[in-house]
Parts: structure tokens; sequence; C-alpha cells
């Protein structure tokens, strides 16, 4: 691939992406996903806050991986099963495009509004650091956490929509195969000590309480652009379907 | 802008969907698609536009093979795809937007384009307007704009006026034509007049094989049926199928005659004309002689109609 070819085929990403969010901002979606989110988030904070009495994130950034296990794949359930359906799918697939272009575009486009609706979750911050001081280290690390943990559950959701023309199929196949990567590492007793390590691996949680603490590590880190990446290979290859 | 079509074959499953179909598009041509729901028609165009490969075989579009210059392909075609899907969430301009950008188009080329589009698909009350709101008919000519913003040198059009009532459907088939012009199109329709009043040349395909290929008039020449003459007459006779009926038989030219049916004195037949000949004189002529009242003469030719409708019910009867 050569520059202009790359330069093309990211217009074509951007293209894509563009749509989408304007389809998300278009419809009620976006605003239902971004008001409920922070609805439940501040809730759950602010009520736990102060029985804590200590000036920390951390209770948001356990609960927002459980909050987008619902809000993620409602995001995502649309992506692919609605052109589907719609039979749009045709129109796009007939543009000169790449399949991962398509891809990837709706990708960038879902993780975008759940990065809006986590940007929103500033707020929080802010009225933390008004009555106490924070520490920052894990804050950055928790956000940054947070974000590659919403990747993973985008991608993952947006394979769940390439599977089929039902939203709420879509639905539940990127809810169960989300829950259960979060729960991989809570079922560790059930599992034979040799295979432990590896499961425990696998799980997001593991991974994301590392980041979480303020340890950025780059073994953290691959596993969740590698988990992106699988799925969004996945992706691609569900939608060549066609081609089969 | 020729297409080239060799040999395709399309399984969906054990399914077999088309069965070595072979043919060629000149440039500027129009090609109608001609057959029955499921004859292969949406298969066929769907492979040239490479949703999807076949099973077998090859297609050229200007020398570019869809196998290997799929993206070179898609650049040079627009498509309508079936049933016309569309987002129904944005408005005309922001499509034809979206589209021109898919195509790669930059800003001076795509305010242009879409300039022109709105106005040759007389798109001009409703740009603005979301898509989910308009009229099929209005509908339609998004899903041409769409199809033409980037300026393709071929045309796919699957049953571009299906579901449309007859002013639409005049007013989408003018704009074909008129869009069509400079351009090669093949175009699929299972309605008959549409490819009498569109296409330059007819293919007609049958359960996945191509059953005719040529002109509407070379059609109608090759698979010429006779021509037929239907008659009334008023003539007080006992029994029309011995006093009439064998008169008109033993006229030169008839080559088979058919009592259709009587009411009180007058008496209908269809009369079945040799290859070339005209006996609507001998006819008239005999019915003078006979006193016999002359009420109706019709000659029907061969519609592309018939032909159509013995190929594809032939292809029903062998099996």
């Amino acid at each position: 691939m050569n520059k202009t070819e790359i330069q093309a085929s990211w217009n074509n990403i951007r293209t894509i992406s563009r749509r989408e969010l304007q389809s998300y901002f278009n419809s009620a979606i976006a605003y239902v996903v971004i008001v409920v989110f922070l609805a439940i988030i501040g809730w759950f904070h602010t009520s736990n806050l102060f029985l804590a009495n200590i000036a920390t994130m951390r209770l948001m950034f356990e609960l927002v991986p459980l909050v987008f296990l619902f809000v993620v794949p409602a995001i995502t359930m649309r992506l692919l099963s609605e052109e589907k359906k719609s039979g749009t799918i045709e129109l796009l697939t007939t543009k000169p495009l790449h399949d991962y272009e398509i891809v990837f575009g709706k990708f960038l486009a879902a993780w975008a509004l759940v990065g809006v609706a986590l940007l929103l979750t500033l707020v929080y911050y802010l009225t933390i650091t008004s009555i106490g001081k924070i520490d920052n280290g894990p804050v950055v690390g928790g956000y940054f956490g947070l974000m590659l943990t919403a990747g993973v559950y985008v991608a993952i959701g947006l394979f769940a929509s390439s599977l089929t023309e039902n939203q709420v199929i879509a639905f539940i196949i990127g809810f169960v195969f989300v829950f259960v990567l979060l729960m991989l590492d809570k079922i560790l007793i059930y599992v034979p000590e040799s295979l432990a390590s590896i499961v425990e691996f696998l799980g997001i949680d593991y991974h994301f309480s590392n980041i979480a603490r303020g340890v950025i590590d780059t073994r953290d880190a691959m596993y969740f652009l590698s988990l992106i990446g699988f799925m969004l290979y996945l992706t691609v290859l569900s939608l060549g379907r066609r081609r089969w | 802008m020729a297409i080239t079509v060799r040999n395709l074959t399309k399984y969906y499953g054990h399914e077999k969907a088309i069965n070595d179909i072979s043919f060629d598009v000149k440039s500027g041509e129009i090609l109608g698609f001609l057959g029955p729901n499921g004859a292969g028609k949406t298969t066929t165009m769907k492979i040239i536009t490479c949703y999807m490969p076949p099973s077998s075989g090859t297609v050229d579009v200007d020398g570019y093979s869809i196998a290997d210059h799929s993206l070179e392909v898609r650049r040079k075609i627009g498509y309508l795809p079936e049933l016309n899907p569309l987002y129904l969430d944005m408005n005309v301009i922001e499509y034809l937007e979206y589209a021109s950008q898919l195509h790669g188009l930059d800003k001076a080329r795509m305010r242009q384009q879409l300039a022109h589009m709105v106005d040759v698909c007389g798109l001009k009350d409703v740009r603005h307007k979301d898509i989910g709101e308009l009229s099929k008919g209005y509908r339609q000519r998004v899903g041409l704009a769409q199809a033409m913003i980037h300026e393709p040198d071929v045309l796919i059009l699957d049953e571009p006026t299906s579901g449309l009532d007859p002013n639409q459907i005049v007013e989408i088939r003018n704009l074909i034509k008129q869009l069509g012009r400079a351009k090669t199109v093949i175009l699929s329709t299972h309605i008959l007049s549409e490819v009498q009043a569109t296409c330059d040349r007819v293919i007609i395909i049958n359960e996945g094989s191509i059953v005719a290929d040529g002109t509407p008039s070379e059609l109608k020449q090759k698979f010429h049926g006779a021509e037929s003459v239907t008659i009334e007459l008023k003539a007080a006779v006992s029994d029309a199928m011995t006093d009439i009926y064998p008169k008109i038989k033993s006229l030169v030219g008839v080559e088979s005659a058919e009592y259709i049916g009587a009411s009180d004195d007058m008496h209908r037949f269809s009369i079945v004309v040799s290859k070339g000949s005209d006996v609507r004189e001998d006819l008239f002529r005999q019915a003078v002689a006979e006193k016999w009242v002359l009420l109706e003469m019709t000659r029907k030719g061969t519609s592309l109609e018939e032909v159509f409708h013995r190929l594809t019910q032939a292809e029903d009867e062998k099996k």
C-alpha cells in the first residue's frame, strides 16, 4: 500500500464514520444512551462516594464496565444488522470500498460515541477535585482502561451485528459475549488449576484493574488492542460471507 | 464500455441460480434483461456489480475482471439494486453527498454533480426532505441519482420501475432513456412493454439460462408465430361448424381456424394465417359472396409478449 492508497482508505473510513455518527445524533439513540449512562453512573457514583468518604474515582471505574455491558451492545446492535435488513448493505458493498473500511469506519463511530459519554463523566471528576484531593495517576489510567474496554465491547458488538439482520438478536449475542469475557476471572475457582492463569489472562477485568491502578503495562494494552483487532477481523470475515 | 460475460454459473447451496450464462453488451447499448421472477436476473446483476462472486465463469467490464480488479469495476458501475434500498433517515442532499464521497469525488466535482443530479432527476423540491418522507416515485429518482452521481459509464438497474404507478413508470423510463444515452445500461424487468419502450436489445432468461438474445424486432421475427385474424360474422345458419367453418378453412393462406363461439346469429372465429400472407381481403370477399355480415375483423401480429410466454412456458413444460 502506498501513501495515496492509505489516504484514500482513510477518507473512506472517515466518510463511513461520519455518516454513522450523524445517524446516531439524528435519531435519538445518541442522546438516550448518553443520558441513561450518565444518570446510572451519577447515581451510583454519588451515593457511594460519601459513604466511602474517600476522594477516589475507583467506584466509578469499577461500575462503568458493568454499565457498558448494557449500553455498548445497544449502540452497536444496529451498525450492520440494519444495513442488512434494509438492503443498503448492497449499496455499500458495491461502492469502491474495501470491506475493512466499512467495518473500521463503523467501529470508530460507535467507539467515538462511547468516548463522548465517557468524556462527560469528567464532570464527576471535577466535583471530586472540588471537595478533596485526588490522585491523578489512577484517574488517567482508569479512563485509558475504560476506553480500551469500550473498544473491545464495541468490536464485539459490531461482530454480533454482522451476524444477523435482527437488532435484538445482535444485542443479545453482543451482551452474552461481553458478559462471558467480564465473568472469566470470577469463575476461576471452577477452572482446573492448570488453566486458571490462561482463563484469568483472557478476562477483561484482570487487565482493566491493572491499568486502572495507574500502571499502564504494554502487555495489558496489547491484550485490549489484539482483542479489538481480532474481533474486527472476524467482522470483516463475516461481512464477506456473501462471497462464500 | 463493453461488458463481457462468459459461462457464468452460480449456486446457492445446491440450488443452481444461473447456469452457464454468456453474453456481451456493447458500449452505449441499453440491454433489457427479461424473465419471470426467480429466473436469475438479479443474481447475474449482483455478480456483475461485485456484490458476490460467481461459482464459476468470468465477467469483464471494460477489460477489468470482477475477480481481479473489483474496485476498478465498481468505480465504473452505477447500481440501483432491487427494491431500491435507501437510508431513510438521511435527507436527499446528505445521501447524495454520502454516495459521492464513497466514490471519492473531490469537493468541487461533488458540488457540480449534486447540482446536476438534482436538476436532471427533478429532485429540486425535495432536496432537503428526509428520504423516508418521499413517495416511491421520488425515491426511485433518488436511487437513480445515487447510481449516477459519479458519472459511471455503466448503469445496472434492477427492476427500476417496479412498484411505481403508471405515470411514474413513464417518467422513470424517460429518465433512464435520457440518462442512458451515452452509457452502457443493463436493466432488468419482468414487464415486456418496458423492454420495447426502452431497450436496444433483449435477453430473455428463464430458470437460469438464456433462452433468447436479440433486438425486440429480431426476436419477434425469429420466434415468429403465425399472425392471427379474429373475425365476427352475422349469418343465419343452422350449424356454423358445417356451414361456415370449412369455407373459411379452405381459403388460401389459412393455416388453421378455430370456432370460438356464438351468440344468436353471431359467430366468432380465430384464424391463424401462414407466414407472409394476408387473408383479410379474401375473407371479406367470401363473406360478401356468402351474404355473411362482417361485424369485426382484427389482425394480431406476434407480440414480444407471446414470444416471452412461449419461451418461458416451453421450459416449464419440459419438466
